[in-house]
């Protein structure tokens, strides 16, 4: 029986939000116990956003995630804050374009995407979210197509289904970096 | 789970109260609650219901009371500081004996307070929270299928007993997002021939009034409801025991803190204390009985609480303090975290339940 605690941190704008929802509507899709919990208020307003997912066999306790299993971190002041808190053995996607330090911690794995470059590059600007999906999907086993496909088609909106094309480039990039 | 969803609690209610059969929603916008106006903003139009946003809260919650009068299923929803805003008109459906729902997602009070979750309205919704003597029925949920389920229960008590039930959330719950099954079974409506429809000339006239000058009638009406919450106390009564067979230390928590804390008595159980969990589901009427019961077995109680300690003051009343019942808590819109709430387990069986 296995439980993945996600925190997905950032600034306001950069889909960390919707980075969460996909991770839940694909464990949904999966026939796992999900749970998704947002930042709100001043905090978000403020320009930083996160999100706790839990992606479980069994049914999810506290929707609070405070010692992330998978930390994504979009920006220096998420790293800074959050890179303490991962679990030993666990493992930090870091958008590298964006955060030019490296993760001190030396118990845990580090992958480095320049996601927001890769994603400039592309013509994928506001995919930079994506781009480090793909990477996590890839290092977690997740990449199953179907499940992909049907994860996205939940999680972009009904008038937004042309842009579905681009996120599956975009998921399909990181799982190639 | 395929059949199911993934919705934010504050959603889920709006959704389930639509499912239910309510065609009028009144509110204002506080935040954490303000996606269930959104929703209803958005479906209601669709399907023939009305939703209006009130130019306050005071007005929302007599329109409310207008809608309960008229006989049809109708909610309105806000925050700490808007339900304190809507205590005078819950008052007065209380004494005119009307059904309806109330949802209050709690932030962190007291005044204006903040935005982050907390349960501190607890006094004020399971003592009624207006003047005089009522009682609302006051449902907690813990999951965003609950904040479903929950919701069409309200309504279904709330017409069944002619009288307001509340959600009692808070921001997490509204705001987070959980599968959720939207597959109801929906009981018809009953009959409301109190209700004021018009007489057709062909019945007496129905008065809806809380205004009663004769002190004597006005006793016999408070006589009268309260032989109605007994009756609600013996059969409507809802908690959840987790662990509690065998359990040494018992947590009493609802809502969130109970999900936190059903983590710690995991992680407890690991280390072979024998913790469990009574997560009372109606907090009016309260859930004496498992309590009761446990006192027989149980060393020690701990309250975990979004509040400086506002079930623990029921908790004591229900097992007649004959364990000792020690506090767990944060305030303000933090959230006791699972190792608080571990630590305070291995505190309690440490002292061997002996304060």
């Amino acid at each position: 029986m296995s439980t993945t605690q996600f925190l997905f941190a950032g600034f306001g704008g950069q889909g960390i939000l919707f980075a969460g929802k996909f991770t839940a509507y694909k464990g949904l899709i999966d026939n796992k116990h999900v749970s998704w919990l947002p930042s709100y208020g001043p905090e978000m307003r403020g320009g930083t956003a996160n999100c706790s997912v839990i992606v479980s066999d069994d049914p999810v306790g506290s929707p609070i995630v405070t010692h992330p299993d998978v930390l994504v971190a979009m920006n220096l002041p998420s790293l800074d804050r959050y890179e303490d808190a991962v679990v030993p053995g666990g493992t930090i996607f870091v958008d590298s374009t964006l955060i030019e330090r490296k993760v001190k911690r030396t118990d845990v794995t580090v992958k480095y995407i320049p996601a927001t470059q890769l994603a400039s590059e592309n013509g994928l600007t506001t995919l930079a979210n994506m781009i480090i999906m793909g990477s996590i999907l890839q290092a977690t086993g997740g990449y199953n197509e179907e499940s992909v496909n049907a994860a996205l088609a939940k999680v972009v909106s009904a008038r937004h289904q042309d842009l579905l094309e681009f996120n599956k480039k975009a998921l399909d990039i990181g799982a190639k970096y | 789970m395929a059949d199911k969803v993934l919705m934010k609690g504050n959603e889920a209610i709006a959704e389930a109260a639509i499912t239910a059969g309510c065609r009028f929603y009144f509110g204002y916008p506080i935040t954490p609650q303000t996606e269930i106006a959104a929703y209803m903003a958005k479906r209601m139009p669709k399907i023939g219901g009305t939703f209006l946003q009130a130019e306050s809260e005071i007005a929302a919650i007599n329109m409310v009371y207008g809608v309960a009068s008229a006989g049809k299923r109708v909610m309105t929803s806000s925050s700490s500081p808007g339900i304190s805003l809507k205590g005078e008109g819950i008052s007065y459906m209380a004494g005119s004996d009307l059904p309806g729902l109330i949802v209050n997602v709690q932030r962190g009070g007291p005044g204006l307070g903040g935005i982050q979750p907390s349960q501190s309205d607890y006094f004020q919704a399971t003592r009624g929270g207006g003047h005089g003597d009522y009682h609302l029925i006051v449902l907690a949920p813990a999951s965003v299928q609950e904040m479903a389920d929950l919701t069409i229960k309200g309504f279904e008590l709330a017409d069944k007993y002619r009288m307001m039930a509340m959600i009692l959330a808070d921001g997490t719950m509204g705001q987070m997002m959980e599968p959720v099954s939207l597959d109801f079974d929906i009981k018809p409506e009953p009959e409301k021939p109190w209700a004021t429809t018009g007489t057709q000339m062909k019945r007496p006239h129905n008065i809806i009034n809380s205004l009663s000058l004769v002190p004597e009638e006005l006793e016999e009406q408070n006589f009268k409801r309260y032989e109605k919450y007994a009756e609600i106390a013996k059969n409507e009564t809802m908690y959840e025991e987790y662990m509690m067979d065998d359990a040494e230390i018992a947590i009493a928590a609802f809502g969130i803190a109970a999900r936190v804390s059903k983590n710690a008595v995991n992680e407890a159980r690991k280390k072979g204390i024998k913790a469990g969990l009574i997560r009372p589901i109606t907090l009016w009427p309260f859930p004496k009985e498992p309590f009761m019961k446990a006192a027989d077995h149980v060393k020690q109680f701990i309250s975990v609480e979004l509040s400086m300690g506002q079930m623990i003051e029921d908790v004591e009343l229900a097992e007649q303090c004959r364990r000792p019942v020690t506090l767990c808590n944060r305030a303000g819109g933090m959230i006791p975290s699972p190792e608080m709430v571990l630590a305070a387990i291995e505190e309690a069986a440490k002292n061997g339940g002996a304060l």
